[in-house]
C-alpha cells in the first residue's frame, strides 16, 4: 500500500498543482467568451495580451534558463536566438530553417564556450 | 488567404475531424511540437520522473510552459502553493486565447458542451493554426476540424515526449541543452510567423522586452503584468492607427 502511494504521489501532484491551476484559465475563458463576437474589441485586446505573455515566456526561457541549457553561457544563448531569428526572416519565415540555424549556433557556441 | 473564395465544407463531422488531424500531421507545427516535446522528454528524464508521467501530463495539462515548470519543481521539494502559483501564472495566456478562439468556433447551433473539448485543447500550436485556418471553413465543421487537428498535435507531442525521454538517457549535457533550446526557439518563430497584423507584431516585441525587464526588477506576477502592459500598449497603438487611416 505504501509503495503504491509513493508511486501515485507524482500523479496526484500533477493533477493538484499542474492540471487544475492550468485548466482554470481555459474554463474562465470559455465562461467569459459567451456572447462575444470574433472582432469585438475585448477579443482583439485579449489576443494582444496572450501574444505578449507568450513572448514573455520565450524571453525568460532564453535569458533565465534552467537545467542543461543554463550550462551554456547567456551570450551564446542570446546570439544563437537572434541568429536563428534572422535566418527565419531571411528564409521566407521558415520556422524549420530558423530553429535549425539557432540550434547549430547554440551547439557551436556551447561547444567552444561552455563552462 | 482565400478571403473571397467559398468556405470549405465537409461531408460529415468525422470527415472534418480527419481532415483536421491530417492538417496537423502535415503542418510545420508537427516539427515544432516534436522538437519541443523531445526537449521536455529530456527534461523529464533529468528530473527523475517517468515517461508515462510525462505522457499523462501532456494529455491533462497540455501546455508546454506549465509542464516545464511542473517537471522542474515537483521533484525538488518546492512548496506546493509555489508550484501551483507558477503554473497558473504561466497559464494566464490561455484565458485570452480561449476568449479569442471561441467566437471563431461557435456557430448559431453550437451547444456549450461542444466547446468543452476545444477549450481543453487550447494551446499555442492549436490556437495559432485555428485562427489561421478556421475562418475559411464553414461554421458547422469548425469544431470537428479543430478537435481533429488538436488530437493530431497532442498525439505527436505525447509520442515525441517518449523519444526525448529515451534520447536524453544517452545524450551528453551540451546536446541536452540543445534539446531544451528547442522550446523557446520554436515558440518564438511560430508566433512571429503568425503575426501578420501590426497588433500581433507589437505584442510580441513588447512581451520580449517587458517580460525579462520585470523579472530583473523582481516584480511579482511578472508574466501577468507583461501581458497586461505589453498587450494593452499594442492594442492602443492598433486603435490609434485604425482611427487615423
Amino acid at each position: 500500500m505504501n509503495t503504491l502511494l509513493m508511486e501515485l504521489w507524482p500523479y496526484f501532484l500533477m493533477v493538484l498543482v499542474g492540471y487544475l491551476p492550468n485548466e482554470v484559465w481555459r474554463v474562465f475563458g470559455l465562461v467569459l467568451a459567451r456572447g462575444l463576437n470574433e472582432d469585438s474589441q475585448v477579443v482583439v485586446w485579449s489576443r494582444a495580451v496572450a501574444t505578449a505573455i507568450l513572448a514573455g515566456v520565450i524571453a525568460k526561457l532564453v535569458l533565465f534558463s534552467t537545467g542543461a541549457l543554463a550550462a551554456i553561457p547567456l551570450s551564446v544563448r542570446v546570439i544563437a536566438a537572434v541568429f536563428g531569428f534572422l535566418v527565419f526572416l531571411g528564409a521566407r519565415r521558415s520556422v524549420f530553417a530558423g530553429v535549425l540555424a539557432g540550434e547549430i549556433a547554440l551547439l557551436a557556441g556551447g561547444f567552444l564556450f561552455a563552462h | 488567404m482565400p478571403a473571397m473564395s467559398a468556405p470549405v465544407a465537409f461531408s460529415s463531422s468525422s470527415a472534418a475531424f480527419f481532415a483536421g488531424a491530417k492538417t496537423a500531421l502535415m503542418s510545420v507545427f508537427m516539427l515544432v511540437l516534436a522538437g519541443t516535446y523531445i526537449g521536455i522528454g529530456a527534461l523529464t528524464h533529468d528530473f527523475g520522473l517517468s515517461s508515462w508521467w510525462l505522457a499523462i501530463s501532456t494529455v491533462l495539462v497540455w501546455a508546454a510552459p506549465a509542464q516545464v515548470i511542473l517537471i522542474t519543481t515537483v521533484t525538488t521539494g518546492a512548496a506546493l502553493f509555489e508550484i501551483a502559483l507558477a503554473v497558473t501564472l504561466s497559464a494566464v495566456r490561455l484565458f485570452p486565447m480561449v476568449v479569442a478562439l471561441m467566437p471563431v468556433l461557435r456557430g448559431p447551433t453550437t451547444r456549450l458542451r461542444d466547446l468543452l473539448l476545444p477549450t481543453h485543447f487550447t494551446a499555442v500550436s492549436m490556437w495559432v493554426e485555428s485562427l489561421r485556418l478556421l475562418p475559411s471553413i464553414e461554421h458547422q465543421w469548425r469544431i470537428p476540424f479543430c478537435n481533429g487537428m488538436s488530437a493530431g498535435y497532442m498525439a505527436t507531442a505525447a509520442v515525441f515526449g517518449f523519444v526525448g525521454f529515451y534520447l536524453a538517457a544517452g545524450l551528453p549535457p551540451l546536446l541536452a541543452g540543445g534539446l531544451l533550446f528547442l522550446t523557446p526557439m520554436s515558440f518564438l518563430m511560430s508566433t512571429a510567423r503568425n503575426a501578420r497584423m501590426m497588433l500581433d507584431k507589437l505584442g510580441l516585441v513588447l512581451g520580449l522586452l517587458i517580460g525579462p525587464l520585470l523579472t530583473i526588477l523582481d516584480v511579482n506576477l511578472d508574466l501577468m503584468w507583461t501581458g497586461l502592459v505589453g498587450g494593452t500598449l499594442a492594442y492602443l497603438v492598433h486603435r490609434i492607427r485604425e482611427a487615423t487611416t
